[in-house]
């Protein structure tokens, strides 16, 4: 399946990706690839097959609602590239 | 010998015996690494300091008589996708360049609670994508067995470190095959758990539902004694395992008379399987059947179907994981106008080509209008492997195959083929989407002079008897070498 320039940076803006002209002429040619070589899956009928979404056979993991310690203010900041107080920094969003 | 060619085990037993010294190890592996990493290019990061401080407090507990255990004072290193408190954490990429984690990896935590000494954090591909460690925003690493080579990936550094003789142990982590190829390529003993097995908590996260902790070692019973410690239920990760872990020495010697072994006829089919590969693993079975197992031909219809199934539902798993480095929290910010111009800047920055392309390629498999043809789909083949592999055990008490379809490949060889790269992990997929342990060991040497992996696959959660199949191999035909490195 051949991607369109357009479907690659729809797809990027989709995954906040900022690529270059050159990135994405590349992208475009490998992901195509890569989609042709996965086209491989409709040979099969699964019609009926339930999807399997993990290996484990996940059980709900309940427990007890008990305060146990967590990272301070300052321990979950420590690498935040801006802060301001006890908050991560952001660009501003509203006006 | 040199103190750094012992086994984990063979240096634990000297260390109890007060031959030695943790210390002492800690040094001669912090020397070797000094004069050899400039070649390997295995550790990222060496913490002398940390692992020195570490050695002389289990020597200091050896006096007293108060040993954490078996391993105080055996000197690992670890992958650099595991947090480790107050030591950076790259995960191999430019995006997360000056993180100091402020909390230890379960794992971590586990090793540091068993007295070993970590040397380090090892080299690895981008968020564990890739089959070489040149996907690593840092630099290759090489294969001590020839060092125009890759050691495999994505824990290539972990493979590397061990086959150097660099660490006594490793871990590395394992989503698609990260583990066990390395292993095979690098003439060493890598295991991938049971998923659920071993705590995932405070290990950057690639694809949640196959991504899984383990030792890459040089003996067998190197590998069960580090599994050992790490084999434990943890409430802060959901799907850890509540099960305990058996004693896996107690059958480690049991040997493999009365067991069926699977024999796979799709991995022998496949084309690109090198054929001294196929003959060391079809000599491996053979000598099995000589130690009194069985051999059973076994068909897994699905096998050809697990690259697509893997390289849709990592992806996309990857994708909505990776998510989170945005510049908001921790590492690279690219300062830029507004808040989704900082976010496509930082990544489009922080990324490298790999990571880029399977978030693409995971973001389009999720998209609206294609999640059923693609993501969905997957997630069924998903269920038709699983259940080729219930069949299966039916009939066998474990599956052997190759680990890799061929040996160590060049550096660069592959670097700029997505889909050749991918298809190195062609034997080890099935075993990962079906959540299940699989082991690679050692089981010849091609006449280049590069090893060849064995693989065993096993039941959920019976490690015990994939380990007792390894051993019984390994006792009789003990391919563990030290590579040719030049001392220089």
């Amino acid at each position: 399946m051949k991607l369109s320039r357009e479907q690659v940076h729809h797809v990027a803006t989709l995954a906040h990706l900022a690529l270059t002209a050159e990135e994405e002429a590349k992208m475009q040619e490998q992901l195509s690839a890569i989609l042709d070589a996965v086209e491989t899956l409709r040979e099969l009928d699964t019609s009926s097959v339930e999807p399997t979404s993990h290996a484990a056979n996940a059980v709900e993991g309940w427990r007890e609602d008990t305060v146990v310690p967590s990272l301070s203010p300052d321990q979950a900041l420590k690498n935040a590239p801006a802060r301001v107080g006890t908050s991560f920094a952001v660009p501003r969003i509203l006006e | 010998m040199a103190l750094t060619d012992f086994s984990m085990l063979e240096l634990a037993r000297r260390l109890a015996a007060g031959e030695t010294s943790s210390v002492e190890a800690v040094k001669a592996s912090l020397d070797r690494i000094e004069r050899l990493d400039k070649k390997v290019k295995a550790f990222l990061l060496v913490d002398a300091r940390g692992a020195l401080a570490a050695a002389e407090a289990s020597d200091a507990r050896r006096r007293a008589g108060t040993a954490f255990g078996r391993l105080d004072g055996v000197p690992v290193a670890v992958k650099d996708l595991f947090c480790t408190e107050g030591l950076a954490t790259t995960a191999g990429s430019r995006i997360l360049e000056g993180f100091v984690p402020p909390f230890d990896a379960t794992v971590v935590r586990l090793l540091k609670q068993a007295g070993l000494p970590i040397l380090g954090k090892l080299n690895m591909d981008e968020f564990a994508m890739g089959s070489s460690t040149e996907n690593s925003a840092y630099f290759p690493s090489h294969n001590p067995w020839d060092l125009t080579r890759s050691p495999g990936g994505s824990s290539g550094g972990s493979s590397a470190s061990v086959a150097a003789r660099l660490a006594f142990g490793a871990l590395g982590t394992d989503t698609g095959g990260s583990i066990r190829q390395p292993a095979a390529l690098t003439g060493t003993v890598g295991l991938k758990p049971t998923y659920g097995r071993v705590s995932r908590y405070g290990v950057v996260a690639f694809a949640s539902s196959l991504d899984q902790v383990g030792p890459i070692a040089r003996t067998v019973a190197d590998a069960a004694a580090l599994l050992q410690l790490l084999a434990v239920h943890d409430a802060a990760d959901a799907t850890s395992a509540t099960t305990m872990a058996p004693d896996y020495a107690t059958r480690l010697d049991a040997g493999v008379a009365g067991l069926r072994l699977g024999i796979p006829r799709e991995y022998f089919e496949l084309e690109g399987l090198d054929a001294e590969v196929r003959a060391a693993v079809e000599a491996a079975a053979a000598a099995y059947k000589a130690q009194g197992a069985t051999l059973v031909p076994l068909s897994l219809p699905h096998t050809k179907y697990a690259l697509a199934t893997y390289y849709l539902l990592a992806p996309a798993e990857a994708s909505s994981n990776l998510a989170r480095y945005d510049g908001v929290r921790y590492g690279l910010r690219v300062p830029a106008g507004g808040l989704r111009e900082m976010y496509a800047q930082t990544r489009g920055r922080g990324f490298g080509a790999e990571v880029k392309r399977r978030i693409m390629l995971g973001t389009y498999a999720l998209s609206a209008g294609y999640y059923d043809a693609y993501y969905l789909k997957a997630q069924k083949v998903r269920t038709l492997i699983r259940q080729d592999f219930a069949a299966a055990w039916e009939e066998v008490d474990a599956i052997l195959s190759p680990t890799a379809p061929t040996t160590a490949f060049k550096l660069g060889e592959k670097l700029d083929d997505p889909l050749a790269m991918y298809a190195n992990d062609v034997f080890t997929l099935p075993c990962s989407l079906a959540g299940l342990p699989g082991l690679s060991l050692p089981c010849g040497f091609s006449r280049a002079g590069l090893p060849i992996g064995l693989q065993i696959l096993g039941k959920p959660f019976d490690e015990a008897t994939v380990l007792r199949v390894a051993q019984s191999f390994e006792r009789a035909h003990n391919f563990v070498r030290a590579p040719p490195l030049g001392e220089g």
